[in-house]
């Protein structure tokens, strides 16, 4: 009973602050916390600022090149650990795959910095800080994630399907594309899904590898939060929560289609 | 094993050893030199000096110790909250799990950033807490919440709260109920029968979950920057404030490796915990 109560006090407390961001991004006053009547002007605004635009656009191409290629790496790791049984090196495999996933923000942003400015000094033709840095530092870290949920599908998926077909003469790279791929297809599409907004919600590491033309969405957003509350930040964030949840929906909608 | 799962398996090696390896041997390395005006902005010659600071300056120690101290007290607060969401679930009827445990977890899709924002305007004096206390007339003053260490707990709680409450519901769903019934056939009360069965039980979820939380938290920047105030002392502040202001790489490379060294530990103790998972 305890227990219900708190789950119900929990849910509120996960939900409410997003429910008054979204409130009061349709409010009149500039004060913000005083309603003074519905308003769009500041989704008006936000759509003019082309700071914000510019930075919006860098963070959705950098999420979407980061996620493709974290899918691709990631889906070989998580394929490695479940299939590939007890090979040589495994546990420091499956555990260099879990650091990322703990290893505090700070850190990892430092440190991927670092390489790529020894890799510049080594390699003097390497292009400077900007995009590029952006996609290897987000794969780099969303890959982790995608090898988990890849690991996860696979090792609950019986062999039957691919033992099949390879009894029947087809070459392993023939079985892992035609039968394991569309087999872990929901959870590639998971993985692609959680590595896009990790990439996207990232400020920590993005402010550490990011060049001065390649400023992303949270870092703007950081800059202004930073000055206190402004009503286009309310208005820009509850798009963002709009977007998550319209992209969640979406895809679990995907999914269910997919298992009738 | 066949040539494409040895392909494989060495693109992915290379590509650990490239971004994860390689980087925290640079950190090191770098820690050890000397800041300087140049483009990167440190050199040689090496030295410990970075060391000898961290440990003279009492600023660096007491910022690791409060760094601690916030990460395990809102571990802890993280788990009192989590850990009866997390039953509830798993003993809410079948048909109800799926979406209680997808109403926990949406929020994280959302971006960290908004979600921490939000609570800016909830807390801060002309915000929407303050404003309805002293519209009930409980309050005569705004409340300072904002900028508190206590701000910075709620946060740690709010943001942190999902990655306590899977592994524990994974957990506490595969608990038989079976045990439970027959512990109360047998007279148990419902809360010795909790403390002697339903929690040892779930021992792995809480150690995961307190884990995955405790870890990160640590080295957490930007929760305490907008939520905390400034005597809020935690590292992760320190090293920000070592990189982006002072422009001091290598004391921020030296402040990395020691709050990795501290958090070596525990990171440990959560991969035993993840194998000891993938075993059962």
């Amino acid at each position: 009973m305890i227990a219900r109560v708190l789950l119900g006090v929990g849910l509120v407390f996960l939900y409410l602050p997003l429910l008054v961001v979204m409130g009061y991004s349709f409010n009149a006053s500039r004060l913000v916390t005083v309603w003074t009547g519905f308003s769009t002007q500041w989704y008006g605004e936000l759509f003019a600022d082309r700071q914000i635009l510019r930075a919006a656009g860098i963070s959705f191409i950098v999420a979407v090149i980061s996620a493709s290629l974290a899918t691709v790496l990631g889906t070989a790791a998580g394929y490695a650990l479940a299939r590939f049984g007890p090979f040589r090196g495994r546990s420091i495999f499956a555990g260099s795959l879990a650091v990322p996933l703990v290893m505090p923000e700070v850190i990892t942003g430092l440190a991927l910095l670092l390489l790529f400015v020894a890799a510049q000094s080594a390699m003097p033709w390497l292009p400077g800080r900007g995009i590029g840095t952006l996609i290897v530092a987000h794969a780099s870290l969303t890959t982790a994630y995608v090898a988990v949920i890849v690991q996860a599908r696979v090792s609950g998926m019986a062999r039957d399907f691919e033992d099949a077909a390879a009894d029947l003469g087809a070459r392993p790279a023939t079985v892992f594309v035609h039968i394991t791929l569309p087999l872990i297809a929901p959870a590639l599409v998971a993985g692609w899904l959680l590595a896009f907004v990790l990439s996207l919600d990232d400020l920590v590491i993005a402010s550490f590898v990011s060049g001065p033309q390649s400023t992303t969405l949270p870092m703007v957003v950081f800059s202004s939060v930073r000055l206190g509350v402004s009503p286009k930040i309310n208005a820009l964030a509850t798009i963002l929560i709009a977007l998550t949840f319209l992209m969640l929906a979406a895809s679990a909608a995907l999914a269910r289609k997919r298992s009738k | 094993m066949n040539v494409q799962a040895k392909t494989s398996l060495f693109a992915v090696w290379l590509w650990i050893g490239l971004v994860l390896l390689l980087p925290f041997a640079i950190v090191l390395k770098i820690s050890f030199a000397t800041a300087q005006l140049s483009v990167p902005p440190y050199g040689p010659p090496l030295t410990g000096a970075n060391y000898a600071a961290l440990v003279g300056d009492g600023l660096y120690v007491r910022a690791y110790l409060g760094s601690l101290r916030i990460a395990l007290v809102s571990t802890a607060l993280t788990l009192l909250l989590g850990y009866p969401m997390a039953y509830a679930i798993a003993r809410a009827p079948v048909r109800w799990r799926q979406i209680l445990l997808l109403l926990v977890v949406l929020p994280f899709w959302t971006s960290f950033l908004v979600r921490i924002y939000a609570w800016i305007g909830l807390l801060r004096p002309t915000g929407l807490i303050n404003l309805v206390l002293e519209s009930l007339g409980v309050i005569a003053e705004p409340l300072r919440l904002l900028n508190t260490d206590g701000a910075v707990y709620l946060g740690i709680v709010y943001a942190y709260l999902p990655f306590m409450v899977l592994p524990l519901y994974a957990r506490l769903e595969k608990l038989d109920p079976a045990l439970l019934e027959a512990a109360a056939d047998l007279g148990a009360r419902p809360w010795s029968t909790f403390l002697k069965i339903t929690l040892p039980l779930s021992r792995p979820g809480v150690i995961a979950g307190c884990l995955l939380v405790f870890i990160p938290t640590v080295g957490e920047f930007v929760i305490p920057e907008l939520l905390g105030g400034p005597d809020t002392l935690m590292i992760g502040k320190v090293l920000w404030t070592e990189f982006f202001t002072n422009r001091n790489w290598p004391m921020s490379a030296a402040v990395a490796v020691i709050l990795l060294a501290v958090l070596v530990l525990p990171i440990m103790w959560f991969q035993a915990a993840q194998k000891e998972e993938a075993r059962a």
